[in-house]
C-alpha cells in the first residue's frame, strides 16, 4: 500500500539537493529566534547580580579630623571598607615629603593629600595585594605593614617594598570645613 | 518506543573515545531519534511545557533565593527590595510568582490528558503514579512558596493549612508543633518553609527524570490508544526530532505568549490583594482563599462537616488518583471510543470547573441569590456548602463507582487496527 | 489532514481561554463584601500603554507629604525613588537619581534620625537621597496608641493591597459622607462608603443596612489644603486623585518599564510564533498524523 508515511524530501527538506539553502531558511530563522529568545533570558538572570539601587546609593559620610591625634590613625568604615584617617607627626611629614615622588605609580605625598591639609592622609585601608587590613605604624617604612603578604607602605600610603603592586587607594574626598570631611 | 535499539554510530576517535567512557552522546541521540506515534495531538505537547515550568521555576527561584531574607521581620522589606531596587528583580519576581499558576494550567491539562486517552492504564501505571507524586510535590511546594512573602495570605495559609494536620487524632497537636517548631507559625516556620521550598524542587525534578524513564520503559501512549506492534513501528512513528521538537516548541511559545501578558500586563491578577499587607498575626484577613489551583481541594475540605473528615476527603481526592490505574476496568484506553465514559467525562470537567468556583465563595452564600430554599441538616440548599457537596460526591463517584462500573458495562466503539487508520485517507485505511 | 490541524488548534486556544477563564472567575470574586464599588478616576497609567502623569505623581508627592505623612509611613520608598525614571522629578539628564538636585532638595526638606557615627548618640539631621521616607512612628505599638488602638496602615504597596487599589484610594478620600439616619457610629469611628464591612449590627434604620463600613480617619482632606506648584486647583477630589496615584506609583514603580517590557517581548514571541510554525509546517508537509 501506499501510504505517504514520510516527507519525501525528508523532514528539513535536505535531500532536495540544489535547492537546500532556500528550504533551511526558515528552520535556521526558528532555530535563530530560539537562540536569540536564550540571550534574552540569559541577561535578567546575569545583570540581577549587579549591585542594586539602594548599595548604589549608599551615602557618603562626613568625620570630623578634630578626633585623630597627632601620630595616631581612626579607622572609618565607608561602603563596607575600612577607611584610615592619619594625622602625621611633623618628623613623618617631613620624611615623606623628602622622598620625592616614590611607589607605585610614582607619587610626591602633595599629589596625595589636599593643600592646605598636608598633616591629614585619608586612604582606602586595604593593601593592593589582596585586600587585607594593613596594621598601623608597622613595617621598614614607618606606615603600615600588610600582615598578610609582607607588603610595607610608607607614612604617605605608598608601596615601597612587597608584593603589592600598587599605593593605597585615596578616596575622592572633600573639607566641607576646616576639620569637617566629607568621603565619598 | 520500548525495546527501541540505539542506531548511533560515532564518527571520529574523539566521539568513539568519549562513547565508551561516557555515552552521553548516545543518550541524546537515541533521544532525538526516539520512535514516537506520529499521530500525537496538541494535547501531548504539556509534557514539554511542563519540563519549561519547572526550569523556569527553578532557575527564576535561585535566583529570588540571592535577595530574599527568610526573617518575619525582613522578608516583605526584601521581597519589596527585588521589586524595586534589584536590577530587574520585578520581572524576576513576576515570572516566579505567575510561574507557578502557568505551572498548575499546565499540569492540568497535561492530568486531563491523561485521564481522557487512558494513559495511566497497563503499562502505564508507573508513568501515571509518578505523576501524581510530582503533582504531589507541586502542592507542597507552590504552598510553601506562597508564605514567603510573608504578607496576610502568606501567614494565614499557613496558619490555616498547617492547622489540618492538628485535626489528626491524638498525633495531630505534638506533629503541628514540630512541624512549626512552636506554637504559632513564626520565624522557625518561616525559615524551615524557605529551606523546604528550595529543596522540594529538586525532589520533583528527580520524580521527572523517574517520570521520562518509565516514559521511555513503556512508551507513549497516543489518542487512539492502541499499543503500536513491533511490524507497524516505522510506518506509525516518527523520530522525536525534528517532527516533535518543533510541535512541541510551537506549543511552548504559544504558553509562553500567555504567561508574558499575565507577568508584564496583569501581574497580581492570579495572586490576591491582601498579599501585600504585612503578616499581622493578631489580624485575621476577612476571607482566606488559597491560591486559584488549590481551590478544588480546598472546596472539598470545607465540604465535609467534620474537621478531620475534611483533611481525609481534601487528600482522598488526591489519593484516589494514585489508585486509578486499578479502579478503571476498561479494556480500551482512549475516550474517543468509550461515548458513556466521555460522557461522564465532560460531566466531571465540569465538576472540576465548579469546585474550583466554589472554593473561592462563603460556604453560606446563596448559590442563586433570592431563590426560595430551604435548611438541609446544616444549611441552606441553596449555599455553596450543598452545592459543595454534591460536585464532591460526584467527583469521588467518578472514580470510584463510574470507573469500574462503566468500564464492565459499556460498549465501546470498534477500534482502529493500527495508529495510521483514522489519518490516512479513507480508501487507504479500507485496504488496511 | 489540515481539517485536523485545524481542530486541534481551535482545542488548544479553546483550553487557553478556559483556563485563563477559570483563573478570571476564581481570583476577585471574593473583593468587595459589602463596600460600594470605587469610582473611576479615570487615570493615565489605565491600559496596556498607560503611562504616569509626572505633573500628577508630583502633585501627589506634595499631598502626602504636607498631609498623609504625618500619620502614614511609607517603609519601603527611599527619596531617591522621586528621581527614579518614571518617578515624579525624574529628569533625564541625572541618570542616577542621587545626583538630582530637585530629589537633593527635597530630602534636604525632612529630618530623620541617625546615630553619631563618632559618639554613637541619636540625632536629627537632613535626610539624603539614600534615607527611606521617614516613618512618623517610631514603631507599630506608638503608632496605634497615638490613633485610638488603629496604627495607620503603611503606604507604600497600598495600591496593591486593595482590590482595584488606586480607585479605591481616591474614591475612599475624596468619597466621606454624612452617615445616613440610624447608623449607630461608635466613638473614633466614621462612616466611609467605600470602606470594605459589614454595617448590619449597626444598622437601626429602614431597610436593609448601608452599604460601606467604619474608617478610625477622620476625613483629611479640604479644599485648598494643598497650594500646587503647578496652580492646579486644589479641590478635595484633585487631590485624593492625585495622591492616589502617587501611591499607585510607589506601589508598582516600575509600571512603565514592565509595561513597555512586555510590548517587545509579545511581538518577538508573535514573530517567533510564526516562524516557528512555518518551519513546523514544512517539516510536516506531506506527513499524515
Amino acid at each position: 500500500m501506499a501510504e505517504p508515511v514520510v516527507n519525501p524530501d525528508g523532514p528539513m527538506g535536505q535531500n532536495e539537493g540544489g535547492d537546500a539553502t532556500r528550504r533551511d531558511f526558515i528552520h535556521i530563522a526558528a532555530g535563530a529566534a530560539a537562540a536569540g529568545a536564550g540571550v534574552m533570558v540569559a541577561w535578567p538572570l546575569i545583570n540581577q547580580m549587579s549591585p542594586a539601587a539602594d548599595t548604589l546609593a549608599l551615602a557618603s559620610i562626613e568625620f570630623d579630623m578634630s578626633k585623630v591625634q597627632e601620630g595616631q590613625q581612626v579607622v572609618i568604615k565607608w561602603q563596607g571598607k575600612p577607611v584610615f584617617v592619619r594625622y602625621r607627626t611633623p618628623a613623618e611629614l617631613q620624611k615623606v615629603e623628602a622622598e620625592g615622588a616614590v611607589g607605585s605609580p610614582a607619587q610626591t605625598d602633595a599629589e596625595r593629600t589636599k593643600a592646605g591639609h598636608e598633616k591629614y592622609l585619608v586612604v582606602i585601608g586595604s593593601c593592593t595585594h589582596l585586600g587585607c587590613v594593613p596594621t598601623f605604624n608597622a613595617g621598614e617604612y614607618g606606615g603600615w605593614f600588610c600582615p598578610c603578604h609582607g607588603s610595607h607602605y610608607d607614612a604617605s600610603g605608598r608601596i615601597r617594598k612587597g608584593p603589592a603592586p600598587l599605593n593605597l587607594i585615596v578616596p575622592a574626598y572633600e573639607y566641607l570645613s576646616d576639620t569637617r570631611v566629607k568621603i565619598g | 518506543m520500548s525495546n527501541h535499539e540505539s542506531t548511533y554510530v560515532p564518527k571520529t576517535a574523539v566521539e568513539r573515545w568519549l562513547d565508551t567512557r561516557l555515552p552521553i552522546v548516545r543518550f541524546g541521540m537515541d533521544y532525538a531519534n526516539l520512535p514516537t506515534p506520529r499521530n500525537l495531538n496538541y494535547w501531548w505537547t504539556f509534557g514539554g511545557i511542563l519540563a519549561i515550568c519547572l526550569m523556569t521555576q527553578i532557575i527564576t527561584g535561585i535566583v529570588l533565593a540571592m535577595h530574599y531574607t527568610p526573617h518575619i521581620d525582613m522578608a516583605f522589606a526584601s521581597v519589596e527590595r527585588i521589586m524595586r531596587d534589584v536590577p530587574g528583580g520585578w520581572l524576576i519576581r513576576y515570572v516566579h510568582a505567575n510561574g507557578a499558576s502557568m505551572f498548575f494550567i499546565a499540569v492540568y491539562l497535561h492530568m486531563l490528558r491523561g485521564l481522557y486517552y487512558g494513559s495511566y492504564k497497563a503499562p502505564r501505571e508507573m508513568i501515571w503514579i509518578v505523576g501524581c507524586v510530582i503533582f504531589f510535590l507541586m502542592i507542597a511546594t507552590a504552598f510553601l512558596g506562597y508564605v514567603l512573602p510573608w504578607g496576610q495570605m502568606s501567614f494565614w495559609g499557613a496558619e490555616v493549612i498547617t492547622n489540618l494536620i492538628g485535626a489528626i487524632p491524638v498525633v495531630g497537636e505534638p506533629i503541628l508543633v514540630w512541624l512549626r517548631g512552636g506554637p504559632a507559625i513564626d520565624n522557625a516556620t518561616l525559615n524551615r518553609f524557605f529551606s523546604l521550598h528550595y529543596l522540594l524542587p529538586f525532589v520533583i525534578l528527580g520524580c521527572v527524570v523517574l517520570h521520562l524513564w518509565a516514559l521511555h520503559a513503556a512508551g507513549q501512549n497516543n489518542p487512539v490508544g492502541i499499543l503500536i506492534p513491533k511490524d507497524r513501528e516505522k510506518k506509525d512513528t516518527l523520530p522525536f526530532h525534528p517532527y516533535f521538537t518543533v510541535k512541541d516548541g510551537f506549543a511552548i511559545i504559544l504558553f509562553f505568549i500567555m504567561f508574558a501578558v499575565f507577568v508584564f500586563y496583569n501581574p497580581n491578577a492570579l495572586g490576591h490583594a491582601d498579599n501585600y499587607i504585612p503578616a499581622n498575626p493578631l489580624v485575621t484577613p476577612a476571607h482566606i482563599v488559597p491560591e486559584w489551583y488549590m481551590l478544588p481541594f480546598y472546596a472539598i475540605l470545607r465540604a465535609v462537616p467534620d474537621k478531620f473528615g475534611g483533611v481525609v476527603a481534601m487528600f482522598a481526592a488526591i489519593g484516589v488518583l494514585f489508585v486509578l490505574p486499578w479502579l478503571d476496568t476498561s479494556k480500551v484506553r482512549s475516550m474517543r471510543y468509550r461515548p458513556t465514559m466521555k460522557t461522564f467525562f465532560i460531566i466531571f470537567l465540569f465538576v472540576c470547573f465548579g469546585l474550583g468556583w466554589c472554593g473561592a465563595q462563603l460556604p453560606d452564600a446563596p448559590v442563586v441569590p433570592g431563590m426560595p430554599s430551604f435548611n438541609l441538616i446544616d444549611g441552606q440548599l441553596n449555599s455553596y456548602l450543598w452545592l459543595t457537596r454534591f460536585l464532591t460526591i460526584y467527583y469521588f463517584v467518578f472514580f470510584i463507582v463510574l470507573m469500574p462500573l462503566v468500564g464492565l458495562k459499556e460498549k465501546p466503539l470498534l477500534i482502529p487496527a493500527t495508529i495510521s487508520e483514522p489519518v490516512l485517507p479513507t480508501t487507504e485505511a479500507e485496504k488496511v | 489532514m489540515n481539517n485536523e490541524k485545524k481542530m486541534s488548534f481551535r482545542k488548544i486556544i479553546a483550553c487557553a481561554v478556559a483556563a485563563a477563564g477559570i483563573v478570571a472567575v476564581a481570583s476577585p470574586a471574593l473583593a468587595a463584601g459589602g463596600a460600594k464599588h470605587p469610582r473611576d478616576g479615570g487615570f493615565s497609567f489605565n491600559g496596556p500603554f498607560g503611562t504616569f502623569d509626572q505633573g500628577q505623581l508630583q502633585r501627589g508627592y506634595k499631598v502626602y507629604r504636607e498631609v498623609c505623612s504625618s500619620c502614614h509611613g511609607m517603609d519601603h520608598v527611599h527619596f531617591r525613588n522621586l528621581g527614579d525614571k518614571h518617578g515624579p522629578f525624574w529628569n533625564p539628564a541625572y541618570p542616577n537619581p542621587n545626583d538630582n538636585p530637585v530629589v537633593k532638595a527635597l530630602a534636604k526638606e525632612i529630618q530623620v534620625a541617625d546615630i553619631d557615627s563618632e559618639t554613637g548618640e541619636s540625632l536629627m539631621r537632613d535626610a539624603t537621597t539614600a534615607d527611606k521616607f521617614p516613618n512618623p512612628y517610631p514603631n507599630a505599638t506608638a503608632a496605634a496608641a497615638g490613633n485610638g488602638g488603629a496604627a495607620p496602615p503603611d503606604l507604600s504597596v497600598m495600591a496593591k493591597a486593595r482590590h482595584d487599589g488606586a480607585n479605591y484610594i481616591y474614591s475612599l478620600l475624596s468619597g466621606y459622607v454624612a452617615p445616613p439616619k440610624g447608623l449607630k457610629i461608635a466613638p473614633g469611628q466614621n462612616y466611609n462608603p467605600y470602606m470594605s464591612g459589614d454595617l448590619t449590627p449597626f444598622w437601626e434604620g429602614k431597610g436593609p443596612a448601608p452599604k460601606g463600613g467604619f474608617i478610625a480617619m477622620p476625613p483629611q482632606l479640604t479644599n485648598g489644603q494643598v497650594t500646587y506648584d503647578d496652580g492646579t486647583e486644589a479641590t478635595v477630589d484633585q487631590m485624593a486623585k492625585d495622591v492616589a496615584a502617587f501611591i499607585m506609583w510607589t506601589s508598582e514603580p516600575k509600571m512603565v518599564e514592565r509595561k513597555q517590557a512586555g510590548f517587545g517581548v509579545l511581538i518577538f514571541l508573535l514573530m517567533f510564533a510564526g516562524i516557528t510554525y512555518a518551519s513546523y509546517r514544512k517539516i510536516w508537509k506531506g506527513v499524515a498524523h
